[in-house]
Protein backbone atom coordinates (compact mmCIF):
# COMPACT_ATOMS: atom_id res chain seq x y z
CA UNK A 1 0.00 0.00 0.00
CA UNK A 2 1.52 2.97 -0.81
CA UNK A 3 0.07 6.44 -0.30
CA UNK A 4 1.01 10.25 -0.33
CA UNK A 5 1.39 12.13 2.86
CA UNK A 6 1.32 16.07 2.52
CA UNK A 7 3.61 17.54 5.14
CA UNK A 8 3.39 20.60 7.20
CA UNK A 9 5.85 23.86 6.80
CA UNK A 10 6.69 22.88 10.52
CA UNK A 11 7.46 19.41 9.89
CA UNK A 12 9.84 19.86 6.61
CA UNK A 13 12.75 20.34 7.81
CA UNK A 14 12.73 16.13 8.71
CA UNK A 15 11.66 15.70 4.90
CA UNK A 16 14.24 17.31 3.71
CA UNK A 17 11.79 19.91 2.74
CA UNK A 18 9.51 18.31 0.81
CA UNK A 19 6.04 19.13 1.04
CA UNK A 20 4.50 15.70 0.00
CA UNK A 21 6.11 11.66 0.31
CA UNK A 22 5.55 8.49 -0.38
CA UNK A 23 4.87 6.10 2.31
CA UNK A 24 4.00 2.68 2.56
CA UNK A 25 1.26 0.63 5.51
CA UNK A 26 -2.40 -0.55 5.85
CA UNK A 27 -3.01 1.65 9.09
CA UNK A 28 -2.15 5.32 10.07
CA UNK A 29 0.22 3.94 12.16
CA UNK A 30 1.61 1.59 9.70
CA UNK A 31 2.54 4.97 7.72
CA UNK A 32 3.70 7.11 10.06
CA UNK A 33 6.17 4.34 11.73
CA UNK A 34 7.24 3.90 8.04
CA UNK A 35 7.57 7.79 7.50
CA UNK A 36 9.38 7.59 11.08
CA UNK A 37 11.98 4.95 9.54
CA UNK A 38 13.20 7.36 6.58
CA UNK A 39 12.41 10.61 8.42
CA UNK A 40 13.53 10.21 11.92
CA UNK A 41 12.23 11.54 14.76
CA UNK A 42 8.84 12.78 12.94
CA UNK A 43 7.14 9.43 14.64
CA UNK A 44 7.21 11.58 18.22
CA UNK A 45 6.42 14.80 16.85
CA UNK A 46 2.97 13.14 15.55
CA UNK A 47 2.32 10.60 18.03
CA UNK A 48 2.52 10.82 22.12
CA UNK A 49 1.50 7.59 24.17
CA UNK A 50 -0.18 5.64 21.05
CA UNK A 51 -2.36 8.63 20.04
CA UNK A 52 -2.34 11.60 17.46
CA UNK A 53 -1.02 14.64 19.60
CA UNK A 54 -4.03 17.21 20.52
CA UNK A 55 -2.42 19.92 17.92
CA UNK A 56 -2.14 18.00 15.23
CA UNK A 57 -5.17 17.43 12.80
CA UNK A 58 -4.47 14.61 10.57
CA UNK A 59 -7.52 14.31 7.58
CA UNK A 60 -7.71 10.81 5.43
CA UNK A 61 -8.52 12.13 1.76
CA UNK A 62 -10.14 14.96 3.25
CA UNK A 63 -12.01 13.36 6.37
CA UNK A 64 -10.15 14.07 10.24
CA UNK A 65 -8.98 10.28 10.56
CA UNK A 66 -10.33 11.40 14.81
CA UNK A 67 -13.88 10.38 13.37
CA UNK A 68 -12.60 7.41 11.44
CA UNK A 69 -10.29 4.98 13.40
CA UNK A 70 -7.83 7.28 15.04
CA UNK A 71 -4.22 6.34 14.20
CA UNK A 72 -5.41 2.69 13.87
CA UNK A 73 -7.70 4.03 10.66
CA UNK A 74 -7.21 1.55 7.41
CA UNK A 75 -5.61 3.15 4.53
CA UNK A 76 -5.92 1.82 0.60
CA UNK A 77 -3.54 2.26 -2.21
CA UNK A 78 -3.54 5.91 -3.84
CA UNK A 79 -5.32 7.25 -0.46
CA UNK A 80 -4.15 11.12 0.69
CA UNK A 81 -3.07 11.93 4.16
CA UNK A 82 -2.67 15.39 5.32
CA UNK A 83 -0.89 16.55 8.12
CA UNK A 84 -1.80 20.06 9.50
CA UNK A 85 -1.64 22.19 12.88
CA UNK A 86 -5.05 22.66 14.84
CA UNK A 87 -5.55 26.36 13.73
CA UNK A 88 -8.72 28.23 15.24
CA UNK A 89 -11.11 30.57 13.51
CA UNK A 90 -13.59 33.04 13.95
CA UNK B 1 -41.95 41.40 11.48
CA UNK B 2 -41.44 44.34 13.82
CA UNK B 3 -38.95 44.63 16.77
CA UNK B 4 -38.17 47.07 19.50
CA UNK B 5 -34.38 47.58 18.49
CA UNK B 6 -32.08 46.15 16.06
CA UNK B 7 -30.49 43.88 18.64
CA UNK B 8 -33.81 42.34 19.36
CA UNK B 9 -33.83 41.32 15.64
CA UNK B 10 -31.27 38.39 15.61
CA UNK B 11 -31.81 35.46 14.42
CA UNK B 12 -34.70 34.38 13.42
CA UNK B 13 -32.87 33.81 9.48
CA UNK B 14 -34.76 31.93 6.19
CA UNK B 15 -33.74 28.63 5.72
CA UNK B 16 -34.49 27.85 1.58
CA UNK B 17 -34.42 25.00 -0.74
CA UNK B 18 -31.90 24.47 -3.32
CA UNK B 19 -33.99 22.94 -5.68
CA UNK B 20 -30.96 23.05 -8.48
CA UNK B 21 -28.45 21.95 -6.49
CA UNK B 22 -29.82 19.23 -3.84
CA UNK B 23 -28.99 15.67 -5.52
CA UNK B 24 -32.14 14.33 -6.05
CA UNK B 25 -36.01 14.73 -5.01
CA UNK B 26 -35.70 12.77 -1.95
CA UNK B 27 -32.07 14.20 -1.13
CA UNK B 28 -32.31 17.91 -0.17
CA UNK B 29 -30.52 20.45 0.54
CA UNK B 30 -31.50 23.74 2.95
CA UNK B 31 -29.87 26.51 3.40
CA UNK B 32 -29.69 28.69 6.85
CA UNK B 33 -29.46 32.08 5.82
CA UNK B 34 -27.56 33.86 7.90
CA UNK B 35 -26.59 36.54 6.08
CA UNK B 36 -29.94 38.15 6.86
CA UNK B 37 -28.53 38.99 10.70
CA UNK B 38 -27.80 42.56 11.57
CA UNK B 39 -24.45 42.91 10.37
CA UNK B 40 -24.54 40.17 7.65
CA UNK B 41 -23.18 36.80 9.46
CA UNK B 42 -24.12 33.76 11.92
CA UNK B 43 -21.60 35.77 14.36
CA UNK B 44 -24.39 38.17 15.51
CA UNK B 45 -26.05 35.39 17.63
CA UNK B 46 -22.80 34.38 19.45
CA UNK B 47 -21.95 38.14 20.12
CA UNK B 48 -25.12 39.78 21.38
CA UNK B 49 -25.57 36.44 24.04
CA UNK B 50 -21.51 36.77 24.92
CA UNK B 51 -22.21 40.35 25.57
CA UNK B 52 -25.44 39.85 27.36
CA UNK B 53 -24.21 36.96 29.24
CA UNK B 54 -21.47 39.40 30.85
CA UNK B 55 -23.62 41.93 31.37
CA UNK B 56 -25.69 39.62 33.58
CA UNK B 57 -22.47 38.35 35.52
CA UNK B 58 -21.89 41.88 35.98
CA UNK B 59 -18.78 41.92 34.19
CA UNK B 60 -19.33 44.33 31.60
CA UNK B 61 -20.52 47.71 32.97
CA UNK B 62 -21.34 51.22 31.08
CA UNK B 63 -18.26 52.59 29.62
CA UNK B 64 -16.16 49.37 29.97
CA UNK B 65 -13.75 48.23 27.17
CA UNK B 66 -13.48 44.91 25.45
CA UNK B 67 -11.32 43.15 23.84
CA UNK B 68 -11.34 40.27 21.68
CA UNK B 69 -9.41 38.33 19.37
CA UNK B 70 -11.52 37.67 15.57
CA UNK B 71 -10.35 37.12 12.24
CA UNK B 72 -13.45 39.37 11.52
CA UNK B 73 -16.86 38.17 11.82
CA UNK B 74 -17.30 38.29 15.64
CA UNK B 75 -15.61 41.45 15.85
CA UNK B 76 -18.01 43.33 13.40
CA UNK B 77 -20.92 41.85 15.16
CA UNK B 78 -18.93 43.00 18.54
CA UNK B 79 -18.77 46.33 17.32
CA UNK B 80 -22.24 46.88 16.64
CA UNK B 81 -23.76 45.61 19.44
CA UNK B 82 -21.02 47.85 21.46
CA UNK B 83 -21.85 50.46 19.78
CA UNK B 84 -25.87 50.49 20.75
CA UNK B 85 -24.78 49.77 24.29
CA UNK B 86 -22.05 51.84 24.91
CA UNK B 87 -19.06 50.41 24.82
CA UNK B 88 -15.16 50.40 23.53
CA UNK B 89 -14.04 47.65 21.44
CA UNK B 90 -10.59 46.82 20.59
CA UNK B 91 -10.39 43.84 18.20
CA UNK B 92 -7.01 41.95 17.69
CA UNK B 93 -7.34 40.45 13.61
CA UNK B 94 -4.52 39.00 11.32
CA UNK B 95 -3.33 41.19 9.30
CA UNK B 96 -3.75 39.03 6.39
CA UNK B 97 -7.42 38.89 6.33
CA UNK B 98 -10.10 41.29 4.00
CA UNK B 99 -9.73 44.35 3.83
CA UNK B 100 -13.53 45.23 3.63
CA UNK B 101 -12.98 43.52 8.00
CA UNK B 102 -11.27 46.32 8.71
CA UNK B 103 -13.34 48.85 7.14
CA UNK B 104 -16.68 47.73 8.70
CA UNK B 105 -14.89 47.35 12.30
CA UNK B 106 -13.93 50.66 11.96
CA UNK B 107 -17.33 51.93 10.38
CA UNK B 108 -19.24 50.40 13.84
CA UNK B 109 -16.78 52.63 15.81
CA UNK B 110 -14.05 49.24 16.94
CA UNK B 111 -10.59 49.76 17.20
CA UNK B 112 -7.90 47.38 15.07
CA UNK B 113 -5.11 45.92 15.99
CA UNK B 114 -3.37 43.80 13.68
CA UNK B 115 -1.60 40.47 14.79
CA UNK B 116 0.94 38.90 12.25
CA UNK B 117 -0.21 37.14 9.44
CA UNK B 118 1.94 33.81 9.85
CA UNK B 119 -0.16 31.73 12.07
CA UNK B 120 -3.49 33.26 11.67
CA UNK B 121 -5.97 33.21 14.01
CA UNK B 122 -3.71 31.58 16.80
CA UNK B 123 -1.47 34.56 16.36
CA UNK B 124 -4.64 36.90 17.02
CA UNK B 125 -4.97 34.71 20.02
CA UNK B 126 -2.23 35.09 22.06
CA UNK B 127 -1.80 38.89 21.11
CA UNK B 128 -5.31 39.22 22.52
CA UNK B 129 -3.79 36.65 25.44
CA UNK B 130 -0.66 39.43 25.82
CA UNK B 131 -2.90 42.80 26.00
CA UNK B 132 -5.53 41.49 28.39
CA UNK B 133 -2.72 40.79 30.99
CA UNK B 134 -1.20 44.56 30.14
CA UNK B 135 -4.91 45.79 30.52
CA UNK B 136 -6.80 43.88 33.33
CA UNK B 137 -9.84 46.08 33.43
CA UNK B 138 -10.53 45.51 29.62
CA UNK B 139 -12.88 42.37 29.39
CA UNK B 140 -11.96 39.77 27.14
CA UNK B 141 -15.31 37.94 25.99
CA UNK B 142 -13.24 35.04 24.15
CA UNK B 143 -15.25 33.59 21.93
CA UNK B 144 -13.07 30.23 21.81
CA UNK B 145 -13.72 29.41 25.12
CA UNK B 146 -16.92 31.42 26.25
CA UNK B 147 -20.25 29.13 26.50
CA UNK B 148 -22.57 31.79 25.79
CA UNK B 149 -21.03 31.24 22.22
CA UNK B 150 -22.55 27.69 21.96
CA UNK B 151 -25.32 28.66 23.55
CA UNK B 152 -27.08 31.09 21.50
CA UNK B 153 -26.70 28.46 19.13
CA UNK B 154 -28.08 25.59 21.61
CA UNK B 155 -31.01 28.87 22.10
CA UNK B 156 -31.81 29.64 18.72
CA UNK B 157 -29.96 28.20 15.73
CA UNK B 158 -30.81 24.41 16.75
CA UNK B 159 -34.33 25.46 17.57
CA UNK B 160 -35.14 27.18 14.52
CA UNK B 161 -33.73 24.58 11.93
CA UNK B 162 -35.78 21.80 13.37
CA UNK B 163 -39.03 23.81 13.72
CA UNK B 164 -38.61 24.63 9.95
CA UNK B 165 -37.28 20.91 8.90
CA UNK B 166 -38.43 18.52 11.03
CA UNK B 167 -37.26 16.23 8.73
CA UNK B 168 -33.35 17.17 9.21
CA UNK B 169 -31.14 14.20 9.20
CA UNK B 170 -27.54 16.11 8.64
CA UNK B 171 -26.62 19.85 9.85
CA UNK B 172 -23.76 21.13 8.35
CA UNK B 173 -21.56 23.91 9.51
CA UNK B 174 -18.04 25.68 9.49
CA UNK B 175 -15.85 24.77 12.09
CA UNK B 176 -14.08 28.24 13.70
CA UNK B 177 -14.18 28.91 17.40
CA UNK B 178 -16.79 25.44 17.03
CA UNK B 179 -19.30 27.14 18.66
CA UNK B 180 -22.56 26.86 15.96
CA UNK B 181 -21.07 23.21 15.72
CA UNK B 182 -21.57 22.91 19.27
CA UNK B 183 -24.55 24.72 20.61
CA UNK B 184 -26.92 23.95 17.57
CA UNK B 185 -25.04 20.16 17.11
CA UNK B 186 -26.12 19.39 20.92
CA UNK B 187 -29.32 20.70 20.22
CA UNK B 188 -30.13 18.83 17.67
CA UNK B 189 -28.54 15.43 18.59
CA UNK B 190 -31.21 15.70 21.66
CA UNK B 191 -34.39 16.60 19.81
CA UNK B 192 -33.46 14.49 16.57
CA UNK B 193 -32.57 11.11 17.27
CA UNK B 194 -29.75 9.69 14.19
CA UNK B 195 -28.93 13.03 12.98
CA UNK B 196 -25.24 13.55 11.65
CA UNK B 197 -23.96 17.10 12.49
CA UNK B 198 -20.76 17.48 10.41
CA UNK B 199 -17.97 20.13 9.92
CA UNK B 200 -16.59 21.75 7.34
CA UNK B 201 -13.26 23.22 8.05
CA UNK B 202 -11.29 25.53 5.53
CA UNK B 203 -7.92 24.98 5.31
CA UNK B 204 -6.01 27.37 4.39
CA UNK B 205 -2.48 28.12 2.68
CA UNK B 206 0.69 27.35 4.37
CA UNK B 207 1.47 31.12 5.71
CA UNK B 208 -1.61 30.63 8.00
CA UNK B 209 -0.54 27.45 9.82
CA UNK B 210 2.86 29.10 10.74
CA UNK B 211 6.04 28.00 11.46
CA UNK B 212 5.89 27.70 15.68
CA UNK B 213 6.04 24.54 17.32
CA UNK B 214 3.32 22.19 17.15
CA UNK B 215 2.43 22.21 20.28
CA UNK B 216 1.52 25.82 20.01
CA UNK B 217 -1.22 24.44 18.11
CA UNK B 218 -4.94 25.81 19.12
CA UNK B 219 -7.99 23.53 20.05
CA UNK B 220 -11.11 26.04 20.85
CA UNK B 221 -11.92 25.32 24.99
CA UNK B 222 -15.12 25.11 23.55
CA UNK B 223 -14.56 22.14 21.18
CA UNK B 224 -16.23 18.53 22.23
CA UNK B 225 -15.77 16.09 19.37
CA UNK B 226 -18.11 13.99 21.20
CA UNK B 227 -20.82 15.78 19.13
CA UNK B 228 -19.56 15.70 15.36
CA UNK B 229 -20.24 12.43 13.21
CA UNK B 230 -17.35 13.88 11.23
CA UNK B 231 -15.14 16.49 10.02
CA UNK B 232 -14.11 17.35 6.48
CA UNK B 233 -10.88 19.84 5.87
CA UNK B 234 -12.18 21.75 2.51
CA UNK B 235 -9.70 23.65 0.48
CA UNK B 236 -10.01 27.04 -0.93
CA UNK B 237 -10.41 25.45 -4.90
CA UNK B 238 -13.50 23.72 -3.47
CA UNK B 239 -14.93 26.47 -1.56
CA UNK B 240 -14.83 28.93 -4.51
CA UNK B 241 -16.05 26.63 -6.82
CA UNK B 242 -19.11 25.90 -4.69
CA UNK B 243 -19.41 29.49 -3.79
CA UNK B 244 -19.28 30.54 -7.44
CA UNK B 245 -21.95 27.06 -7.84
CA UNK B 246 -24.28 28.37 -5.15
CA UNK B 247 -24.69 31.72 -6.83
CA UNK B 248 -25.02 30.59 -10.67
CA UNK B 249 -27.55 27.70 -9.84
CA UNK B 250 -29.16 29.06 -6.83
CA UNK B 251 -28.66 32.97 -7.35
CA UNK B 252 -27.39 33.49 -3.55
CA UNK B 253 -24.12 35.55 -2.82
CA UNK B 254 -22.48 33.77 -0.25
CA UNK B 255 -18.98 34.25 1.11
CA UNK B 256 -16.01 32.12 0.88
CA UNK B 257 -16.40 29.47 3.77
CA UNK B 258 -20.02 28.55 2.96
CA UNK B 259 -18.44 27.52 -0.18
CA UNK B 260 -16.60 25.28 2.19
CA UNK B 261 -19.59 24.04 3.99
CA UNK B 262 -21.61 23.80 0.85
CA UNK B 263 -18.75 21.47 -0.51
CA UNK B 264 -19.30 19.23 2.58
CA UNK B 265 -23.40 18.68 2.29
CA UNK B 266 -22.73 17.96 -1.38
CA UNK B 267 -21.06 15.54 -0.67
CA UNK B 268 -22.97 13.68 2.00
CA UNK B 269 -25.94 14.32 -0.31
CA UNK B 270 -24.22 12.48 -3.04
CA UNK B 271 -23.23 9.76 -0.62
CA UNK B 272 -27.53 9.29 0.05
CA UNK B 273 -28.37 8.93 -2.96
CA UNK B 274 -26.04 6.37 -3.91
CA UNK B 275 -26.86 4.58 -0.61
CA UNK B 276 -30.44 5.12 -1.79
CA UNK B 277 -31.32 7.07 1.60
CA UNK B 278 -33.83 9.85 2.21
CA UNK B 279 -31.96 13.14 3.45
CA UNK B 280 -32.57 16.34 4.68
CA UNK B 281 -29.28 18.55 4.72
CA UNK B 282 -29.29 21.96 6.49
CA UNK B 283 -26.49 24.04 6.15
CA UNK B 284 -25.47 27.33 7.31
CA UNK B 285 -24.59 30.31 4.86
CA UNK B 286 -22.07 31.87 7.10
CA UNK B 287 -22.23 35.59 5.73
CA UNK B 288 -23.08 37.05 2.23
CA UNK B 289 -19.70 37.67 -0.20
CA UNK B 290 -19.76 41.79 0.23
CA UNK B 291 -16.80 41.51 2.30
CA UNK B 292 -14.85 38.74 -0.22
CA UNK B 293 -15.26 40.73 -3.00
CA UNK B 294 -11.55 42.36 -2.99
CA UNK B 295 -9.86 39.02 -2.23
CA UNK B 296 -10.93 38.50 -6.20
CA UNK B 297 -12.43 34.75 -5.41
CA UNK B 298 -15.53 35.71 -7.43
CA UNK B 299 -13.79 36.42 -10.83
CA UNK B 300 -11.39 34.82 -13.18
CA UNK B 301 -10.48 31.44 -13.10
CA UNK B 302 -10.63 28.90 -10.24
CA UNK B 303 -6.46 28.77 -10.78
CA UNK B 304 -6.41 32.38 -10.46
CA UNK B 305 -9.14 32.62 -7.64
CA UNK B 306 -6.63 29.61 -5.66
CA UNK B 307 -3.35 31.81 -5.64
CA UNK B 308 -5.39 35.07 -4.69
CA UNK B 309 -6.70 33.24 -1.60
CA UNK B 310 -3.17 31.83 -0.53
CA UNK B 311 -1.93 32.85 2.48
CA UNK B 312 -5.22 34.55 3.28
CA UNK B 313 -7.66 33.89 6.50
CA UNK B 314 -10.26 33.31 4.19
CA UNK B 315 -12.87 32.00 6.12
Amino acid sequence: MSVEVRIPTILRPYTGGAKTVEAQGDSLSAVITDLDTRYTGIGERLVEEGSLRRFINVYLNDEDVRFLGGIDTPVADGDSVTILPAVAGG
Amino acid sequence: MRFDSLLDSVGGTPLVGLPRLSPGPDVRLWAKLEDRNPTGSIKDRAALAMVEQAEKDGLLTPGCTILEPTSGNTGISLAMAARLKGYRLVCVMPENTSAERTQLLRMWGAEVVYSPGAGGSNEAVRVARRMSQEHPDWIMLYQYGNPANAQAHYDTTGPEILADLPTVTHFVAGLGTTGTLMGAGRYLREHQPGIQIVAAEPRYGELVYGLRNLDEGFVPELYDESVLTTRYSVGPRDAVRRVRQLLDEEGIFAGISTGAILHAAIGLGQRAVKAGETADIAFIVCDGGWKYLSTGAYEGTLDEAEDRLDGQVWA
